[in-house]
């Protein structure tokens, strides 16, 4: 079928536009939406028939007069154009420039839908990303081809915390050919020119992609920005051989958006207003990451998000948590006492750590030292909910020596500058400072030879 | 003739007339693959199994036959098939990383020889589930030839031993009105359909997994139904992935329903170099896989639970004790919920349809020991694991699948921030056939299996009261012998129920290994009440370097070396004596 453009628009709505009289139009298909004043709009057919096709439209249906609306059918999917230059640019979520620099001039295009990966043709990810942050590379290690996203909260420092992982982020003993791809969707201008400088301040901008919406950009574009930037990154990882890193902020705003579309199509909902497909949905995202056999790139994605109210199953989170290889969960409390970053270790995961650490990656002790450490933390918080109610000074000495635990453990292990690049050893030797405050009885999760070997009183006890 | 009408991302409307509800269709000019769901006159509603991207109204849609149904014979096991059983490996061949659509790929490959053997003492009547030879498919496991259930008649010819396709004629059957029919290696099978059985026998053994929680706390019968809920993060598929690797089963069918892709690739890596502890060879032999992990298209999702019971049922019917984990059934239901979204039904709780409690009872069902056709027994044993949105467990799926298994292992958010794992909660779990499972315990391992459980189980109760003082007034404010008893929990705790899935020696734990840790750690309390009554205060006893030990105990002896083993708790236990001897000499002077 040829191109053709209509003027049958029937009614517009949140988003929507229905047509009729248009022929057979392809499900999926691009559009390209012209409105009265000659500005142009971008569009997906969601739903068609002979009679009518629902339209999606990136920019919104507002301001459309439907007797002046001119819809032109592309006759093929919405597609993405990949070239190298790619990188050092910035798109909006249709992949349009928006760094007032031209349009990309690139002989490829990609389906920003992707297909699923074979899981037959994955590698399984085991490669130690070193963040040279304690928290994340010591109990919580990365690594290449996961996607560990970072749960915070309104007013956490998330962003900070992902331009750390940004600046530091390396494998050991290995310079790499990596790339960045930045998407955010409806993040202020702030929050978007506060990456945007710290990429350029860390000499790496003309390895990042920028896939910007900001608050103030029209919502359902968000839809799409995320499979844009996707598209780019498999180009980047799978075509040109790149370790790319993909950040993502805020999925919260995504979400929202795909609840906004669909009440306005009348889905029906499941929790909280959103759509029953959420996890569908957001899983053709998240599992656009990973490593491939027989490709040199991977790709890596740390999406950030925002728990409403501080909700971690709020469905959200919560749906992001079944399909992602584990999460960095922010604390506001440890934020409010002042520490940084206020990774709270307990809820946080790393799924694939225990394949990406040990002898031959990391330590040999390190999967018990980690082991150990959660252990103790967590009974040091058991500790700390009784000193609360009896008081520290009715705690037995035991237990008090937990409390102590729990305090240099946020105060040393936790905190740690910005700008603070510990190496997996320095990581390591500092969490058996903390564990050599407890006997050898009290650590089980070690093994003996580990307490001979690291325990800081090993000569005296044996 | 057909044309279709509407497209609703993976729902189509679609005029075809005289189609029959279920049949399977071929969908447009990419030939995806669907099924229908509904008929309104002429108009056939359709479900799509793969994404309905660039398919227009106006295209044809080709009615198959038959209903969606899976192959059934040699080259199943070690592979690892989609959720309408199309070989992964099939679809990387033809369409590389990325899963094409519209590809034709057949479940069994169809250019293999396999070696049959007729058996000697068969026919002249044959009837559905006898068998007609046999086909050795891996080291350990024949496969049977089985008469398929619907077929009864003279048995006219069957082929010689040999090296046969699946395409070659095995045996010629003439049907009671007269019609002939051939029969090949392999059959087809509807897989919304049970396979039919005898008559349903008794779960009389234990599934053995190795893990200590599971197997000595809340067992579950060969045949029977359990299920893992719990939150993300809780540890629900490492749960998963430990029984597939060492349930004393025949065939291991491990359905990926919904869940990452990384997973899959977990098994697929590490299986073929694990060791199954019963036979001795490859965890592959016995293993096979369907995958729809999150990002395939949803509607096959739903169908992938059905293709993996199917397949289980057919090992059934050869024999077999076969147990298949499907992770995770919430996403089917969640597959349930979209597809009837999108036909308009009524939504009843959190925007579930109606029928999802008979659905998810329905499947259940097709679990259970049974005498097959053939006289013998089999059995299949279902687990599912449930991601309850929130960790709440009062949310349809779960509390609907509460009511149906047998075995609830219930995992717990608090246990899992500790690291505490398997992080399956003592309080919340449940095991309804304990007393069967005892039988097997005290006629292969201990005559006091039940009662030493009984003990353990009550320390962890009365440790959950007495956390309920500790929490308001402090740990001072007990009686010593209460402070043992906190110790003694948090023994069976580090000693018993913790168990390293990572940990070469205690990733599988022997029935024999089990009760040996569970006696030490109760010998151990036992004699430490004992001390505690003499008035030997708890802090002198914690300082017996042998409760460190016993902690390590786990992973420090292997499955043979329980004499090692009972050594060292000998030991320990002398170790308390002399404390004893020495406590009653200061105490005299």
């Amino acid at each position: 079928m040829k191109e053709l453009e209509f003027r049958t628009a029937s009614a517009a709505q949140g988003g929507l536009l229905v047509m009729r009289r248009v022929g057979e139009i392809a499900f999926g298909d691009r559009v390209v939406v012209r409105d009265d004043k000659g500005r142009r709009r971008n569009g997906q057919v969601i739903k068609t028939s002979r009679d009518a096709v629902l339209v999606q439209v990136f920019e919104g249906t507002d301001d459309l007069d439907l007797n002046a609306t001119w819809v032109r059918f592309l006759d093929q999917p919405f597609e993405m154009p990949v070239s190298p230059d790619l990188l050092g640019r910035i798109f909006n979520g249709v992949g349009a420039p928006r760094d007032g620099r031209p349009p990309l001039i690139a002989s490829h295009s990609r389906n920003v839908n992707g297909a699923s990966i074979n899981p037959f043709a994955r590698a399984y990810p085991r490669e130690f990303i070193q963040t040279g942050i304690s928290t994340i590379d010591g109990l919580n290690s990365l690594v290449r081809g996961q996607k560990l996203p970072i749960f915070s909260a309104s007013g956490l420092p998330h962003n900070r915390l992902a331009a750390q992982i940004v600046r530091q982020a390396r494998l050991l003993g290995e310079e790499t050919n990596f790339a960045i791809v930045f998407a955010a969707m409806g993040i202020s201008h702030d929050e978007a020119r506060f990456f945007e400088e710290d990429f350029e301040s860390s000499g790496v901008l003309g390895n990042v992609s920028m896939f910007i919406n900001l608050a103030d950009d029209p919502p359902i574009e968000r839809l799409i920005l995320p499979r844009t930037a996707l598209t780019v990154a498999e180009y980047l990882a799978f075509d040109l051989d790149r370790h790319v890193l993909v950040v993502m902020t805020d999925m919260t705003y995504y979400a929202e958006a795909l609840r906004e579309v669909a009440t306005a199509k009348g889905d029906v909902p499941a929790r909280k207003g959103y759509p029953g497909y959420l996890y569908s949905d957001l899983a053709e995202i998240y599992e656009r990451s990973g490593r491939i056999k027989q490709r040199h790139g991977s790709i890596t994605l740390v999406p950030i998000l925002s728990m409403p109210a501080d909700d971690i199953t709020h469905p959200i989170p919560d749906l992001t948590g079944y399909i992602t290889e584990g999460q960095i969960v922010l604390d506001r409390a440890l934020h409010n006492a002042g520490v940084y970053p206020p990774v709270n270790v307990s809820p946080s995961l790393s799924r694939l750590m225990k394949d990406g650490i040990g002898k031959d990656d990391t330590r040999d002790d390190h999967p018990r030292v980690a082991q150990q450490l959660f252990a103790l933390y967590a009974r040091a918080q058991e500790v700390r909910n009784l000193a609360s109610i009896i008081g520290a000074e009715e705690l037995s000495g035991r237990d008090r020596n937990y409390l102590d635990f729990a305090e240099q453990f946020d105060r040393r292990f936790v905190q740690q500058g910005e700008d603070e690049d510990r190496s997996i050893v320095e990581t390591l030797n500092l969490a058996w400072e903390l564990l050599s405050m407890f006997p050898y009885e009290a650590l089980s999760r070690v093994s003996e030879a580990d307490l001979n070997r690291y325990h800081h009183r090993a000569g005296e006890v044996a | 003739m057909s044309e279709i009408l509407e497209i609703n991302g993976p729902i189509l409307r679609v005029k075809l007339p005289g189609a029959r509800n279920g049949e399977q269709v071929r969908i447009g000019s990419i030939g995806l693959i669907g099924e229908i769901i509904g008929l309104e006159g002429d108009d056939a509603i359709v479900q799509a199994y793969e994404s309905t991207e660039s398919v227009r109204p106006g295209e044809s849609v080709t009615a198959l036959g038959h209903p969606l149904s899976v192959e059934l014979g040699p080259g199943l096991l070690g592979r690892i098939f989609d959720g309408v059983q199309r070989p992964l490996i099939d679809i990387f061949k033809a369409s590389g990383d990325h899963i094409g659509r519209g590809l034709e790929t057949a479940a069994l490959d169809r250019s293999k020889r396999w070696s049959f053997t007729p058996r000697e003492d068969i026919g002249p009547q044959l009837h559905g589930g006898e068998t007609l030879g046999d086909v050795p498919e891996t080291e350990t496991i024949t496969q049977r030839i089985l008469v398929p259930p619907d077929v009864r008649g003279e048995l006219i010819e069957l082929a010689p031993a040999g090296d046969y396709t699946l395409d070659d004629v095995i045996a010629r059957v003439r049907l009671a009105d007269g019609r002939e029919r051939q029969l090949h290696l392999y059959q087809r099978w509807p897989v919304r359909t049970p396979r039919p059985y005898a008559r349903r026998d008794h779960a009389v053994a234990p599934l053995l997994t190795g893990q200590r929680i599971l197997d000595t706390f809340f067992p579950l019968l060969k045949g029977g139904k359990g299920a893992i809920p719990g939150p993300f993060g809780a540890g629900k598929t490492m749960t998963q992935h430990q029984i597939a690797r060492w349930s004393n089963a025949d065939i291991v069918l491990y359905v990926g329903c919904g869940e990452r892709g990384n997973e899959m690739v977990d098994i697929l890596e590490s299986f073929p170099e694990l060791t199954d502890p019963h036979t001795g060879r490859s965890l592959m032999e016995r293993t096979l896989l369907v995958a729809n992990t999150s990002n395939m298209p949803v509607v096959a999702r739903e169908a992938s639970i059905y293709v993996g019971v199917t397949m289980a049922e057919f090992f059934r019917d050869q024999g077999f004790d076969v147990v298949m984990v499907a992770d995770s059934t919430s996403r089917w239901a969640e597959a349930l919920r979209e597809v009837g979204g999108r036909l308009g039904q009524m939504p009843v709780e959190e925007g579930y349809p109606a029928y999802l409690s008979s659905r998810l009872s329905a499947f259940y069902e097709r679990a259970g020991r049974v005498e097959t056709l053939n006289g013998e027994r089999g059995s299949v044993t279902l687990i599912g694991a449930v991601s309850p949105p929130g960790g709440d467990f009062s949310e349809p799926v779960t509390s609907h699948t509460k009511d149906i298994v047998q075995t609830f292992w219930a995992l717990s958010k608090e246990l899992a921030d500790a690291r505490h794992y398997p992080a399956v909660d003592w309080n919340g779990s449940f095991a309804k056939d304990v007393q069967t499972a005892a039988h097997w315990w005290q006629e292969h391992v201990a005559k006091d299996w039940l009662v030493a459980r009984g003990e353990a189980l009550g320390l962890l109760a009365e440790e959950q009261e007495l956390a309920r003082i500790v929490n308001l007034v402090g740990p001072e404010a007990l009686a010593p012998k209460q402070r043992w008893a906190l110790e003694g929990a948090a023994l069976i705790k580090d000693a018993l129920l913790q168990q390293n899935a990572t940990d070469p020696v205690d990733s599988y734990c022997s029935p024999e290994k089990q009760y040996a840790l569970l006696a030490a750690v109760l010998r151990v309390y036992r004699k430490g009440q004992e001390l505690i009554d003499l008035g030997e205060p708890v802090t002198q006893i914690l300082t017996l370097p042998g409760l460190a030990r016993l902690r390590r105990a786990k992973a420090a002896y292997g499955d043979k070396q329980l004499t090692e083993l009972n050594g060292f708790v000998r030991e320990t236990l002398d170790a308390m004596d002399a404390m004893r001897v020495e406590y009653e000499r200061s105490s005299a002077t």
